[in-house]
């Protein structure tokens, strides 16, 4: 059968078409951006990432061989600081959001975390940098670890409340009613059944935080060797890629390509475990 | 002011006085009067949005978890006030089973067992046998004896009821109210659920609220009617249902609103 083509028709016919393709093109440039960035990493630094890169420290620029096992140690170190300031301070305040805030109160921390979530991680490096470097007149990784913690709370704290408000109501009386107090029906029912989606935002938080750059440049700074206490500057993946790839020497490069590869190798880990810790089974009814 | 109701068929268990209630500053019950006889069935029944909900969620002052809402007047528990007692121990004698299965995302077992373990009443008892006899309670042994251990979200929507009616019978209440327990269920699961109740009420007090008019006629002892916030009526259900003293009443059980 023929569809009469009237002018209006054809028109609509062509804008369809272009949009379509529009929508299509751009759904492939965000796929394939992933992509180029990986095929980059492996094709720069792909010969760089072997046993030595995880086992010992950089040489100096000259010199073949060596690896970056004290960034990666560190970026660690500074990792769990954060996390082990991060996470408990941003779970709570989720708690709280979610359960307890009074309106007026509740909205102004709301309001407050995602600001912070905003505020450029440079800013929030020299913070970090005036209250803790400034003060104790030594970078640390201490200082590193407070810097990236202030990234990971407002994460952790709108992520947790998130999923703890998508726990259907009834579950909750369901607890008050047989006798529960509110904080054992939060502990013993509310947080258990929000768990998965509470551990996935922790760790997208975590692996947020490991990337950070600017956070550290000035707080944790860096170091050639390996730190001896969290009292020192510290090494970290991101600054190692910083420094190495700012400076004149070709093989320093490449280490910092192979630097950025492990990175993103880590990150991609950590996202992969959340997702399957999400998709292993639903753990709310409908 | 509707009196105190008449039908005193057994001793009161629970008694309301002058019940009001207010959603902010929508008044959602006005100056409810209702005993409650002990070991019987008391039905509520009402067209939607006349309260009886509402009145039977603060029977066990859950209706307080709720912002912005206020309770006047005085309910009563063996001539006690529960608005002056510890709320969690209120809510540990008067159990509550809510409109559509809530079971915790746990296994069978550890549904049955959390009352009893977060009210501390495990101490030298066995809890394999406080299971076992909550769920004989609740007529759901047989199904369910040889999967305790697994997810309650893998029974039927019937079982998972019967799930909460055991769970909220394991800490032993003395009144087990029910809020439109059925409303989610098959007509099979429904007349399960009812003949438990029959058996339930030598064990503990009960109070239903029901949509279902034949329901309230098939398990009640007495049943009250609800309109607009107010109880019109409370009676034997059998008076409520063939020879109501209220116009309203027959209006809403002959079917003429509602």
């Amino acid at each position: 059968m023929a569809i009469k083509m009237t002018p209006r028709n054809r028109r609509r016919l062509i804008v369809n078409n272009i949009m379509l393709s529009a929508t299509a093109i751009c759904a492939v440039i965000t796929v394939s951006s992933l992509f180029l960035i990986l095929m980059y990493l492996l094709k720069n630094g792909g010969q760089s990432v072997d046993l030595n890169f995880f086992t010992q420290l950089p040489k100096s620029p000259g010199e073949l061989g060596g690896g970056m096992a004290n960034a990666i140690v560190g970026s660690a170190t500074v990792v769990a600081l954060a996390s082990v300031i991060g996470l408990p301070i941003g779970f709570l305040a989720g708690v709280y959001l979610a359960e307890f805030s009074p309106k007026g109160f509740g909205f102004l921390v709301r309001y407050t975390a995602d600001l912070l979530n905003g505020v450029p991680s440079i800013v929030i490096g020299i913070f970090a940098w005036g209250l803790i470097v400034h003060n104790m007149h030594h970078f640390s990784a201490l200082a590193g670890g407070f810097a990236l913690s202030l990234m990971l709370i407002p994460i952790t704290a709108r992520g947790t409340e998130q999923f703890l408000l998508e726990v259907p109501r009834t579950m909750r009386e369901g607890a008050l009613a047989l006798g529960a107090p509110m904080w054992v029906t939060i502990a013993t029912v509310i947080v258990p059944a929000a768990r998965k989606g509470i551990m996935t935002s922790m760790i997208l938080g975590v692996a947020r935080i490991s990337g950070e750059t600017a956070p550290l440049l000035f707080t944790a700074l860096g170091n050639q060797y390996w730190a001896t206490s969290l009292n020192e500057p510290t090494a970290s993946l991101p600054v190692m890629i910083f420094t190495h790839a700012t400076a004149p020497y070709e093989d320093w490069h490449r280490q910092a390509w192979a630097a950025g590869l492990v990175l993103l190798g880590l990150v991609f880990v950590a996202n992969i475990l959340a997702r399957t810790i999400v998709s292993r089974g639903a753990s709310l009814p409908k | 002011m509707p009196e105190p109701t008449k039908p005193q068929t057994a001793p009161v268990k629970m008694r309301a006085k002058n019940v009001n209630f207010y959603y902010g500053s929508f008044q959602a019950l006005y100056d409810i009067n209702l005993d409650f006889a002990t070991n019987k069935v008391t039905a509520m029944i009402g067209p939607s949005g006349c309260g009886k909900s509402t009145f039977l969620r603060n029977l066990n002052r859950i209706n307080e978890t709720l912002r912005d809402t206020r309770l006047e007047g005085e309910i009563t528990l063996d001539d006690e006030n529960i608005l002056d007692q510890d709320v969690t121990a209120v809510r540990r004698r008067i159990g509550m089973v809510f409109q559509r299965p809530n079971p915790f995302p746990k296994s069978i077992f550890e549904n049955i067992i959390y009352g009893p373990k977060i009210n501390g009443m495990l101490k030298g008892k066995n809890a394999a046998e406080i299971v076992e006899t909550s769920l004989r309670r609740a007529a759901l042994w047989e199904e369910t004896k040889d999967k305790l251990n697994e997810s309650a979200y893998a029974l039927s929507g019937g079982q998972q009821q019967r799930l909460c009616i055991a769970r909220a019978l394991a800490v032993n209440p003395e009144v087990l109210l029910l809020d439109e327990p059925c409303s989610a269920l098959d007509p099979i699961a429904t007349s399960k659920i009812e003949d438990l109740l029959i058996t339930l009420k030598h064990q503990c007090t009960i109070v239903i609220v029901t949509h279902n008019m034949q329901q309230a006629a098939r398990v009640a002892d007495t049943t009250g009617f609800f309109l607009l916030g107010k109880l019109i009526e409370h009676d034997k259900t059998e008076v409520i249902f063939k020879n109501p003293s209220r116009k309203e009443t027959e209006d809403y059980i002959t079917g003429r609103f509602g």
